[in-house]
């Protein structure tokens, strides 16, 4: 451009020298100057930039500026400040009995929230995101509990787990009726329909009359003789509408053959006193809490 | 600068010689001293790509639009320092400042008027209207608003007014510019600054006075208590008015403003637009005593619509991008042909239209009704209309039911079905309110769920929400298993009724109530 100068015929104005399309020129129309000064003070602000922040990378690290600034430090106060703003709940919630926690409306609300998160971190991949579990992973909304469901018990259950390596553990051992030939399939077949008869289900009374008496020789020991359960012994009630593994003849003679019982691990080992205590407050308040 | 000398060098050696050291043969600048056939990149000749401002500096003019524009100043002005200063009384809880941005109470105070973050969409609405009625003046007389009431223009005023004030007018002002650094010169400069960041800083304060109690703010900025914000935003607004009334002036209209290039859609010929009439004008000449005006343009060049002008075009060269359209040019004018008696309005508000018919000798009358003014003046009320519809039917109290959706449903160990609710009362009244939830709108059999509330445990509470206050519930309702049995579909409509105990007044929300298939 700089060397051939062209004005152009129609608009009187110098061009560029820039040339398109045989004929396409570009007119040279000068910038304001201060819109220059513009980028030399953005220039003036990247060095004052580089001065006070963080900025170039090296080989084992980086500039790290006059202000010591750095994103993950600045995460961590705010994580510190918001600690310490949860102090005075987290004390209370410490020293408070679960009962007391639930009818403080302040304790509650930190409780729900603190549970909401705990679970959703700890407890989701297993029993659902919104609690609503999964065929062999109990739902916890409802009022069907095979352990208790009271705030004491839930608390005992997050603690210790169920059939899990802690000591104080929960376990029940259902036998497999059908893997060690206590019974045949004939016979369980007979059990099976008997235990959906007793919620009302059954299609072949008289299989189900035959079920009865092995019901009462093999499971009411452990499920009762109604079937209706023990929460002492982690004994499912079986006359209800809730059923962990499924409520079809199907499900309920491979538990039956199989003995079933999931593993839920202890969480003493791995969540502090509070946080136990805010789940079993907001498991409790799910719907289902005796 | 993409064909430097040098590259153009470059490209055309391909003989083999290394670029950069291009000698012609036989081009010798002494004996043995080559010499290079380039030119330097920034040699004196070449125009720098960046224009230098010529500053402007308007001569005062006085007539009609010049006494409009005075008043449209001092009104907008008035407005906008006093505003924060005005009280309303709101009771002993909330701020007493008329109109208030309260970012604490996220609300937007408004005498009477209170509006929550919720509501912003009333904002919009004031938006909208905003537009719409900048649409219809420019349709109707163009730019209008940049001539008078935009900031822009008002505080370049007020800036040039100042420094009229200082240094005197347009030829006093080019003579102080061109003239050596002098005491007079510093002082008289010193001072017009100083004037114009006083006014910056005034500017930039009345602007947080708006987000914050304006008396209390006024003490804390000067004891130096006020908040770090209520600094920053101060500097940010006195360097911006500074900044872009001192000394960016019309550059920002031409340069950074998007409404004049979203102008030319905006009026049409039918439209007033500050015009110089060519007809009656043209020829134009200076002119003699006692000289016949038959034959010639009552135009006599002498040029005072273009020293009046603050953005510095001439007027004659017809409609143009950098004209705001302030009108001074026509007051300029006007006063010349009063003083040359010839009639006035040489340079007037006229349509292309009738700008067009005078050429031969016609007029077109002016068009205020037009497709698009019809519009405008349509959609303004109609706007307005829906605003103050919901306005008047705006409640101050808001319920929200908040189906869960995870999971849908619980089946219950008796066979029955419980759903869960989230609902949110907010009370916008200024005092404690007291609620009753109850269920509505199940077909006969299941007209009565069982009503849970997480953390309430007796029947049928009262709810109380604090004042200015958001309550959220957690609610479960179950239905034994016959009434579920006899729920027709997957999910059955059922109405949330919020009763305020106090003055019995109901507030339904609709949602559903879910079953298994």
């Amino acid at each position: 451009m700089a060397d051939k100068k062209r004005i152009d015929d129609v608009t009187g104005v110098e061009t560029t020298g820039h040339v398109w399309d045989d004929d396409l020129e570009e007119l040279n129309k000068p910038l304001p100057k201060w819109w220059l000064y513009v980028l030399y003070a953005s220039i003036i602000w990247a060095i004052g930039y580089w001065v006070l922040y963080p900025a170039w990378p090296g080989i084992n690290g980086y500039t790290e500026g006059y202000l010591g600034y750095s994103q993950r430090a600045a995460v961590m106060e705010q994580v510190a400040a918001g600690k310490a703003a949860q102090a005075k709940y987290r004390e209370s919630i410490a020293k408070a009995e679960l009962a007391e926690i639930k009818s403080d409306p302040d304790l509650l609300n930190f409780a729900l929230a603190g549970g909401k998160a705990a679970f959703g971190d700890n407890c989701a991949p297993c029993h659902g995101r919104g609690a609503e579990g999964f065929k062999g992973y109990p739902n916890l909304n409802d009022d069907d509990w095979i352990w208790g469901g009271d705030l004491a018990a839930i608390e005992q259950t997050i603690r210790h787990g169920i059939r899990s390596p802690d000591a104080d553990t929960r376990v029940s051992d259902m036998p497999k009726f059908g893997q060690d030939q206590l019974l045949d399939a004939a016979q369980i077949g007979d059990v099976a329909e008997h235990v959906l008869s007793l919620g009302g289900n059954s299609t072949d009374p008289d299989a189900a009359a035959r079920g009865a008496a092995l019901f009462a020789e093999n499971c009411a020991a452990c499920h009762g003789e109604t079937g209706s359960g023990m929460l002492e012994l982690g004994a499912p009630n079986l006359t209800d509408a809730i059923w962990l593994y499924g409520g079809e003849k199907a499900d309920v003679v491979e538990s039956i053959k199989t003995g079933r019982g999931g593993v839920m691990p202890p969480w003493h080992t791995r969540l502090d006193d509070v946080t136990i205590k805010q789940l079993a407050v907001y498991v409790h308040a799910l719907g289902g809490g005796k | 600068m993409a064909t430097s000398p040098e590259t153009y060098i470059i490209a055309k050696s391909e003989s083999g010689k290394a670029p950069g050291d291009v000698v012609e043969s036989g081009n010798e600048a002494a004996p043995g001293i080559a010499r290079h056939d380039v030119k330097a990149v920034n040699a004196k000749d070449e125009r720098s790509l960046y224009a230098e401002r010529v500053a402007i500096h308007p001569k005062r003019a006085r007539g009609t639009f010049r006494n409009l524009k005075w008043i449209t100043m001092a009104l907008t002005l008035g407005v906008y320092y006093l505003t924060p200063w005005l009280r309303w009384d709101r009771g002993p809880a909330l701020p007493d400042q008329a109109v208030l941005i309260d970012f604490e109470h996220q609300r937007l105070f408004f005498g009477p008027m209170e509006i929550w973050a919720q509501e912003f969409y009333y904002v919009t609405g004031l938006l909208v209207l905003a537009s719409l009625a900048l649409f219809l003046v420019t349709a109707l007389a163009g730019r209008v608003w940049c001539g008078y009431a935009c900031p822009q223009t008002v505080w370049t005023d007020l800036f040039v007014m100042v420094e009229r004030w200082v240094q005197g007018d347009r030829n006093a002002r080019l003579r102080l510019q061109k003239s050596r650094w002098s005491t007079e010169k510093i002082w008289k400069i010193s001072l017009t600054h100083t004037l114009w960041l006083l006014i910056s800083v005034i500017t930039g304060g009345a602007f947080i006075f708006y987000f914050r109690d304006a008396p209390t703010l006024a003490q804390e900025l000067f004891s130096g208590t006020a908040p770090y914000v209520a600094y920053l935003f101060l500097g940010i607004f006195t360097f911006t008015t500074y900044a872009l009334g001192g000394l960016a002036r019309e550059q920002v209209c031409i340069y950074m403003c998007p409404w004049p290039r979203i102008q030319g859609a905006m009026f049409d010929d039918h439209s007033l637009l500050v015009s110089y009439r060519t007809h009656r004008g043209e020829p134009r000449g200076p002119h003699k005593k006692g000289e016949p005006w038959e034959g010639r343009g009552d135009c006599i060049d002498c040029k005072q619509c273009v020293v009046v002008c603050p953005m510095g075009i001439d007027i004659r060269d017809g409609a143009q991008l950098e004209c705001i359209q302030c009108a001074l040019c026509i007051d300029a004018c006007n006063e010349i042909m009063d003083k040359i008696d010839r009639p006035r309005n040489l340079i007037a508000y006229d349509t292309f239209h009738n700008l067009k018919a005078a050429e031969t000798g016609g007029s077109v009358p002016v068009k205020i009704f037009r497709p698009r003014t019809i519009l405008y003046m349509v959609l303004l009320p109609a706007v307005l209309g829906l605003m103050a519809y919901g306005w008047v039917n705006r409640s101050e109290l808001q319920v929200n039911v908040l189906r869960d959706r995870n999971p849908l449903f619980v089946r219950l160990s008796d066979g029955g079905v419980r759903n869960g609710y989230t609902v949110k009362i907010l009370n916008k009244r200024h005092e404690t309110r007291n609620f009753r939830i109850s269920i509505d709108g199940l077909p006969d059999a299941a007209a009565t769920p069982a009503i849970n509330i997480v953390g309430i445990e007796t029947a049928d509470p009262e709810i109380a929400v604090v004042p200015d206050d958001l309550r959220a519930l957690r609610v479960y309702l179950s239905l034994p298993a016959d009434t579920v049995k006899s729920l027709k579909d997957e999910a059955t409509d059922l109405t949330f009724v919020v009763t305020d105990t106090g003055d019995g007044s109901q507030t339904r929300r609709t949602t559903n109530f879910r079953r298994p298939k």
